[in-house]
């Protein structure tokens, strides 16, 4: 019965939201049941609709899977702007260095850069919250502000395509990268690409790796109870970066994918980093929520809010509604689903374990500087928990 | 480059530092009085879209600033309204219905511009009123009193909000409720209407920074703060939950943004340089913050829902 309650949560959320939508729309001067009509057509109405819902879903699961880890974990990140781009870029700087390589070898290459750019910007705020007590919050907001100014440096400057600076447009982006990179269509004719399952196992691995593997274990046993876990010999700052890191992983991985599954085979900007993401870092969480966050249900639930967003360009041909009007919806949902009862006596837990989590944190950074005699004796520690078992 | 070190260039650039300070400043101060209380307020960026959003419709139809900044202070008021409700009475997240309130100002107030404006229209900008005498002063006078009223305000309200925080009861309130709520409680201080008031004060201001920017710039587009609502909450942290040291934060963002356009301007240096000028002021917070973060010591009760047990 109370899965039950628990279920229906977002589903209801959904209502309250459509029902906001709705009267939006009537706002507007345009009928809602024609709107509904045109975002379901354009999301689910045929092959083409749902290869482009599938593509725009591919991020978000990916992001939305990243969410979960970190939850699990006890700690947000809410930096997956900054490591889409982190990966985005990463992974285009791979493509452009070894154009030549084969595809079987470059693909995987750039997939990798992908996870290891994102892993990176994921593992600064992961180690900061964990070496030096600094809010994952904040810390993973100003990343992504670096990231982003880092992205318009790179593409305006040594990265940019060598046919925008000769023709004096310089428009902020690289030249076509190497085809061996490129995702392969899976459906001729449509926008179906490799990104898509690649993405679906990437969650499923999430999911395997949180509820399957001693690592998942540890990093679910740091985030129910950090005392627990540091007494039976759990390095919880260790995971608390390990969990940023594979969370961050997620988001550059969506980066390479959007990167090497885009159309026009390139990375572009357009300053912001709305202009290259689509704002997935921020509707990511929103998937992510509205999954419960959990990895697997994060799939269906991001090709809802995939469908959500393609239905919205197509409303905006039918009904000149401006698609903007899904990211207010989405903005609604998370509003909704994060005031109900079942989700909110969820998160006042998840609350109390990270509150918990940040106390054993900062007690471990107070009892390296305070008890300055026993350095020495504490550094050996150190040095002996480094090489333990624990790799 | 030696162009810029004349004196003239330096003052108008650190006045128009000034200026770019002030929606970070504003919008900082609000979050500071939120956060003071125990509530963390990510959607500040969303309130100010949507009141530089309304502010600027105001202009477009009325021409009338006054009444377009009265309309900014009322879209802050009632996102403050939401944001009270769905924290203080149905506890939500506050790390993430803080992007909620975002993700909506973002797409709404596009929607509405898309919708009720269409192509990006200037409209006048706030007018510089110089102060009597003073602004006649050689340089300093350029720099501190050749601004619009706006600015003054904003500089006028770190004292104010201080003093509202350390020496007036409600201030008291905000602090107890968000260091202890529980000890609070049993005074008998409501921690709910508490921080319900610094909610709706912080987003009063939140709308206010909207307002100033759109009156500032003269202009709406989609995403027009691109992210400067995330940067006045970092600020909060950065100005250790208190108005001088937000202030200082603020000007630091204004002076580094300054800086980077006027050497733009003279083609000091080229876009690509001023990209990672731009990384400084969020590299430096994070700098900052892993400094300070054990030494300065945030709001005990901060995002954390009160409830009697």
């Amino acid at each position: 019965m109370k899965r039950l309650v628990g279920a229906s949560v977002p589903l209801l959320a959904a209502l309250a939201a459509f029902a906001f939508g709705a009267i939006m729309l009537l706002a507007l001067g345009a009928s809602p049941f024609e709107g509904l009509k045109a975002i379901v057509d354009g999301a689910f109405g045929d092959g083409d609709a749902i290869a482009a819902t599938l593509v725009k879903a591919m991020p978000l699961i990916l992001v939305g899977a990243g969410i979960t880890i970190a939850f699990r974990a006890s700690v947000i990140n809410i930096g997956g702007e900054g490591q889409i781009v982190a990966g985005a870029l990463l992974s285009t700087s791979v493509a452009l260095a070894l154009p030549d390589l084969p595809a079987y070898i470059l693909m995987p290459a750039v997939l990798i850069a992908g996870l290891i750019g994102g892993g990176i910007a994921g593992a600064i705020p992961g180690a900061l919250k964990a070496y030096a007590s600094v809010n994952e919050i904040l810390s993973t907001i100003m990343l992504n502000i670096v990231m982003i100014q880092l992205m318009n440096y790179l593409l305006r400057g040594p990265m940019i395509d060598q046919a925008e600076i000769d023709a004096g447009t310089r428009v902020p982006t690289t030249r076509r990268l190497s085809d061996n990179a490129a995702m392969p269509d899976l459906v001729e004719g449509t926008r179906l690409h490799l990104g898509v399952p690649i993405a679906i196992v990437a969650a499923v691995i999430a999911y395997v790796i949180l509820w399957r593997t001693p690592l998942g274990f540890r990093l679910r046993a740091v985030g129910h109870s950090p005392e627990a876990a540091k007494t039976a010999g759990i390095k919880v700052k260790r995971h608390v970066t390990y969990a940023l890191a594979m969370s961050g992983s997620l988001g550059g991985l969506a980066g390479a994918l959007l990167v090497f599954g885009s159309e026009g085979q390139r990375m572009t900007t357009d300053g912001s980093s709305v202009g290259f993401t689509g704002s997935a870092g921020f509707n990511g969480i929103v998937a992510a929520l509205f999954g419960g966050l959990h990895p697997l249900w994060t799939i269906p639930s991001s090709i809802l809010f995939g469908g959500l967003l393609t239905g919205a360009t197509a409303m905006q041909r039918v009904l000149q509604v401006p698609a903007a009007l899904a990211i207010a919806l989405n903005g609604i949902v998370v509003v909704f689903v994060v005031s109900s009862g079942p989700v909110r006596d969820r998160i006042d837990a998840f609350l109390d374990r990270r509150a918990k989590l940040d106390q054993t944190l900062r007690d471990d950074v107070s009892d390296g500087s305070s008890k300055t005699v026993d350095l020495d004796q504490l550094d050996l520690d150190n040095q002996t928990n480094i090489t333990g078992a624990d790799l | 480059m030696s162009q810029f070190f004349t004196l003239s260039i330096l003052v108008a650039t650190l006045a128009s530092g000034i200026r770019l300070a002030v929606p970070y400043l504003i919008a900082a101060l609000g979050e500071t009085i939120g956060q003071r209380s125990g509530v963390l307020n990510l959607g500040v960026d969303g309130v100010m879209l949507l009141s530089a959003f309304f502010t600027y419709w105001t202009v477009l139809e009325t021409g009338n600033m006054w009444l377009a900044t009265a309309v900014g202070l009322g879209v802050g008021l009632v996102m403050g309204l939401i944001y009270a409700v769905v924290t203080v009475f149905f506890h939500a997240t506050q790390g993430i219905s803080g992007i909620g309130i975002f993700l909506f100002g973002l797409g709404f107030s596009e929607l509405m511009f898309r919708k009720q404006v269409g192509a990006p229209t200037p409209v006048d900008k706030i007018a510089e009123v110089d102060i009597p005498l003073l602004s006649k002063i050689p340089h300093i006078g350029e720099l501190f009193f050749q601004h619009d009223l706006l600015i003054y305000f904003a500089f006028g309200l770190v004292p104010i909000v201080s003093f509202m925080l350390r020496k007036t009861t409600f201030g008291m309130n905000i602090s107890a409720v968000g260091e202890n709520p529980q000890a609070a409680d049993s005074l008998g201080v409501s921690v709910a209407k508490t921080r319900f008031a610094a909610i709706l004060l912080g987003n009063l201001l939140a709308g206010l920074a909207g307002a100033t920017l759109a009156l500032q710039l003269g202009l709406f587009q989609g995403n027009l703060t691109n992210g400067l609502g995330f940067i006045a909450v970092a600020l909060v942290y950065f100005g250790a939950w208190r108005p001088t040291g937000v202030m200082v934060g603020a000007l630091l963002y204004g002076m580094v943004q300054a800086t980077v356009n006027q050497l733009k301007i003279q083609g000091s240096i080229p876009q690509s340089a001023s990209d990672i000028a731009a990384m400084a002021p969020a590299l430096l917070t994070i700098a900052a913050l892993a400094v300070l973060a054990g030494r300065i010591k945030a709001p005990s009760a901060l995002t954390r829902p009160f409830s009697r047990a």
